[in-house]
């Protein structure tokens, strides 16, 4: 075991830890950076096999991890508890998560710094268990890291602008991407806002460019409109497409059948949340709560990027740098007031208001499922059986709904249906308990059983 | 339903909810509150052990006898009113195996189960190899052996949703998000009436059906009785092959921890795999308040003894851990029945950890004491005025 009195412990390596790392060295903190992914980036900064020599650079140089750190790939942070002489202890497993001989270490931290990211939503509807159907998000990493387009002929449904840059990535792998449906307004309405939301972002910028591809490869982009059913035996082969009404609802008579091997599916985001609900941070809509340093309402745990909020990346970044500096100076480092930073976290959140209000998930999505759609695929419960049994046995709480229905008792935890099925029996709220995971990553029995301080280095 | 009713019970865990299935039963007029969710609280957070095997002589293993008895004909009787969908508990007379791994504790384990026998429950001491026979995949450190084939299970929020869907089926009422404040008395000191967030609701009695939230809740009425909270963690494994483990298993020290009285860490190993294929690893007790923490190093003493158990669990992955706060009483034992200090104030409460098993003779017996009939069984033992209880939550 390590006791880390005069390093900052950040967890996730995406623009958010990244940052953090960053601002930590540069006050002059030490910094072990933690990540569950073999190389640093996280979501948005992966290692990009299509990208050209230029932005390579970019991104190695984004990646490059500050001197004074030591980072630790292929290893998760699988539980968090209050350390003995005060601060976090972290539990980290490293390895591939099906290996055996992962090695176990635990770390006493006084600073931690959670930039542990989110996940994107896929909202269900008949055949998204089929084969063949991919969240936006799994799709992007394989065509960035292996070059691998998830299909021939793909769509792409969802809502928000992070669709566009899935396009791109699946273009480039060499897919044909039939079509980006996009279940609200279009991207190109509110970031032109005279409010200028997006001013400064570079957003509007890196939005027109994915646009002007998606019309130079002639891609359809199709606002109101979404992928509400996948068909085949066995594997996607055709979908069919139809007009959202602003509720979501779908209109009767615009059902068109869509040839496609692949359906990418991106309704927003979800953030991992385990950790920060582990380590008792108070929580707000089911983020994390921060005050103006990144701080948690836990002393010594900062937080940035998607855990706190969905903005994109440079707002993680940000938020990172804000946090960063601020759990070196919790150390006695003097780390200078990171003003830019707290200028762009502000700007970044005035965007992610209006990311949020311009592309919620309304309701109408409910009607796309029928009675045996899948809500959770691991327990294999229905829509029907699960909103009758959650109304049977008055199952109005998370335990109990999940005990009365086993929605999110399987290997995903609720990881992708929670919140799903939180809005299907009537009170999204239901979802936050789901992040009750104590496990926060998946660990064998008899890794559990061992004791890293006596276990072999 | 028209009017007030006779009676309610403030807790729709699986006690209340036994409570208020077998008053309904009796022609009552129930109505249950709960301040969170119904079968959300300790009902939520345990395994679903229906156990024989664990109690020694006394009253709790005649609580326990009479219960096992219970279960199987509620649960049919539910089946009939409410239909086989709404009342299904995941009911599995599955029998357990308790066994001894180390010399020492094979000449207790033959004692124990000698003294259950002559209580009348079924204990059958079998060789180390029969019980390879009925768990082939059981450490081979076992060096004796007991098979109790009454051990069953059941789903502890599924018992709980059914009992009250039948409350709801009778006319009675399920009161979600309601929290109990006090009682209302009437001018000769009994109880009138039920005060909670959302009002009083008036009414001739009330049963305090609070789980480890019991003490607060009679304290706030004005009859306090001593029920504490002792935390207990539980591990879930991902499913594994039918068959893997098939009945529950235990070690044969948890008859220690259970009967024992220690501040301090314990766990106890029991082994069980419900129908959807996990396993369930259980569990420890500790006196930690009402502090939910995770603690790794109770997770890790739960992991190593299971692993010790059953070898190949220790390649499986766990997928989850939860905990919640058996309620108890200094003596152990729980409490059931009306408490003189208040007439009309009922408790059924300090099950401990055995609170799903004992559901269903703890509803019973309060009935029949409510009612005034003959009851399931002697209840002296569990009387709200015995010294143990009063005493303490005086001092
Ligand atoms: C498909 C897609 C396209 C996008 N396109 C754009 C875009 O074009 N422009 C833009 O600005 N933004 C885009 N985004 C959003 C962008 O990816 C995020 O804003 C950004 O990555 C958030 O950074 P982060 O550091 O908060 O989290 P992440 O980048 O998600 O990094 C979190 C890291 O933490 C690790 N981690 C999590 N839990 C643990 C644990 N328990 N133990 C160890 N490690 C852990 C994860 O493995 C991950 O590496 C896109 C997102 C997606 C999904
Ligand atoms: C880890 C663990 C494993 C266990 N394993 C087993 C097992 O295998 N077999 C077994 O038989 N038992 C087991 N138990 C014990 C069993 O879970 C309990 O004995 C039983 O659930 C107690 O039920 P209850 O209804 O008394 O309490 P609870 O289920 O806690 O119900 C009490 C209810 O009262 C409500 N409440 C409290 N105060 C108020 C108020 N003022 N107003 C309104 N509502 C209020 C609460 O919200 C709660 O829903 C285990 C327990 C634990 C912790």
């Amino acid at each position: 075991m390590s006791r880390e009195t005069a390093r900052v412990a950040v967890v996730g390596a995406g623009p958010a830890g990244l940052a953090a790392a960053r601002a930590a060295a540069a006050a002059g903190a030490g910094v072990l950076l933690i990540d569950s992914e073999p190389a640093p980036g996280g979501q948005y900064l992966r290692r990009d096999a299509l990208a050209d020599a230029a932005g390579t650079a970019r991104r190695d140089r984004a990646t490059a991890l500050p001197a004074g750190t030591e980072h630790l790939p292929d290893t998760s942070v699988w539980a968090v508890e209050p350390a003995p002489g005060g601060g976090r202890r972290l539990h980290l497993r490293t390895g591939p998560a099906d290996a055996p001989g992962r090695r176990g270490r635990t770390v006493d931290a006084a600073a931690l710094v959670l930039a542990t990211g989110a996940h994107d939503r896929a909202l269900p509807f008949p055949g998204w268990d089929l084969p063949g159907v991919f969240t936006a998000g799994a799709a992007q990493a394989l065509a960035k890291e292996q070059r691998i387009a998830v299909g021939r002929r793909v769509l792409l449904s969802g809502t928000g602008p992070f669709l566009l840059p899935v396009a791109r990535s699946l273009i480039g792998a060499g897919a044909r991407v039939a079509a980006v449906l996009e279940a609200g307004e279009p991207v190109t309405g509110w970031l032109r806002d005279p409010a200028g939301l997006a001013a400064g972002t570079g957003k509007l910028g890196e939005l027109a460019g994915h646009l002007a591809l998606l019309a130079r490869h002639r891609v359809p982009y199709r606002p109101r409109t979404a992928v509400v059913a996948a068909h085949g035996d066995g594997a996607v082969r055709a979908a069919t497409t139809v007009r959202l009404d602003p509720d979501w609802n779908p209109v009767p008579g615009t059902e068109r059948t869509v040839e496609a091997d692949a359906v990418c599916v991106g309704f927003g985001f979800t953030p991992r949340t385990e950790l920060a609900v582990a380590a008792g941070c108070a929580m707000a809509g089911g983020f994390a709560e921060v005050g103006a340093a990144q701080a948690t309402s836990v002393p010594g745990v900062f937080a940035a990027g998607e855990l706190t909020g969905i903005g994109g990346a440079d707002l993680a970044a940000a938020e990172g740098e804000v946090a960063g500096a601020a759990a070196a100076r919790l150390l006695g480092f003097a780390a200078r007031p990171p003003l830019r930073a707290l200028r762009r976290v502000r700007r970044g959140r005035r965007f992610a208001a209006a990311l949020a209000a311009a592309h919620p998930v309304r309701p109408g999505w409910q009607g796309w499922l029928r009675d045996d759609t899948l809500v959770c695929r691991c327990e294999e419960v229905g829509r029907a059986e699960l909103v009758e049994a959650a109304r049977a046995r008055q199952a109005v709480g998370t335990r109990s709904l999940k005990l009365a229905t086993r929605v999110g008792l399987g290997p995903c935890q609720g990881r992708i249906c929670a919140r799903n099925a939180a809005e299907l029996v009537g009170d999204p709220a239901l979802a936050d308990g789901f992040a009750r995971r104590p496990i926060a990553a998946p660990i064998r029995l008899g890794e559990l059983a061992e004791d890293p301080r006596t276990a072999a280095p | 339903m028209q009017g007030h009713p006779d009676v309610v019970v403030v807790g729709a865990g699986v006690i209340g909810a036994a409570c208020a299935e077998a008053l309904s039963a009796a022609g009552l007029r129930v109505t249950v509150v709960d301040r969170g969710a119904p079968a959300s609280g300790t009902t939520a957070a345990g395994e679903g052990n229906v156990l024989v095997s664990d109690k020694e002589p006394g009253p709790e293993l005649e609580l326990a006898k009479a219960s096992r008895r219970l279960w199987p004909e509620l649960l049919a009787g539910l089946a009939e009113e409410i239909g086989p969908q709404a009342s299904e508990a995941e009911w599995e007379p599955k029998g357990g195996l308790v066994v001894a791994t180390g010399g020492e504790s094979a000449a207790p384990l033959a004692d124990f189960a000698a003294g259950q026998r002559a209580a009348g429950v079924r204990a059958e001491e079998i060789a180390p190899d029969a019980a390879f026979d009925l768990e082939p995949h059981l450490t081979r450190a076992v060096t004796a052996a007991v098979h109790y084939p009454d051990d069953a299970q059941l789903q502890p929020v599924l018992a709980a949703a059914a009992l009250l869907a039948a409350v709801r089926a009778r006319g009675g009422r399920v009161r979600p998000g309601t929290e109990a404040l006090g009682v209302e008395r009437t001018a000769a000191g009994g109880v009138a009436g039920l005060r909670t967030g959302a009002g009083t609701i008036p009414c001739g009695a009330v049963v305090n059906a609070c789980g480890p939230w019991s003490g607060e809740f009679s304290a706030a009425a004005g009859a306090p009785v001593d029920v504490r909270p002792r935390r207990g963690m539980v591990l879930v494994t991902a499913p594994l092959p039918p068959g893997t483990v098939r009945r529950k298993v235990y070690d044969a020290d948890y008859v220690g921890a259970v009967a024992s009285d220690g501040a301090d860490l314990q766990t106890s190993t029991v082994v069980e795999s419900t129908r959807a294929g996990t396993v369930l690893i259980g569990s420890s007790r500790q006196r930690a308040g009402f502090d939910d923490t995770v603690r790794v190093d109770v997770l890790r003493a739960v992991a190593a003894k299971a692993a010790a158990l059953f070898p190949v669990l220790a390649r499986v992955p766990v997928m989850r851990a939860y905990g919640g706060f058996r309620p108890y009483a200094p003596d152990h034992l729980p409490v059931i029945g009306p408490d003189p200090r208040l007439p009309g104030l009922w408790h059924a409460t300090g099950h401990e950890g055995a609170g799903i098993g004992l559901a269903a003779a703890t509803g019973r017996l309060l009935a029949d004491l409510f009612t005034g009939a003959p009851p399931v069984l002697d209840p002296a033992p569990f009387r709200a005025d015995r010294p143990a209880l009063t005493a303490e939550a005086v001092s």
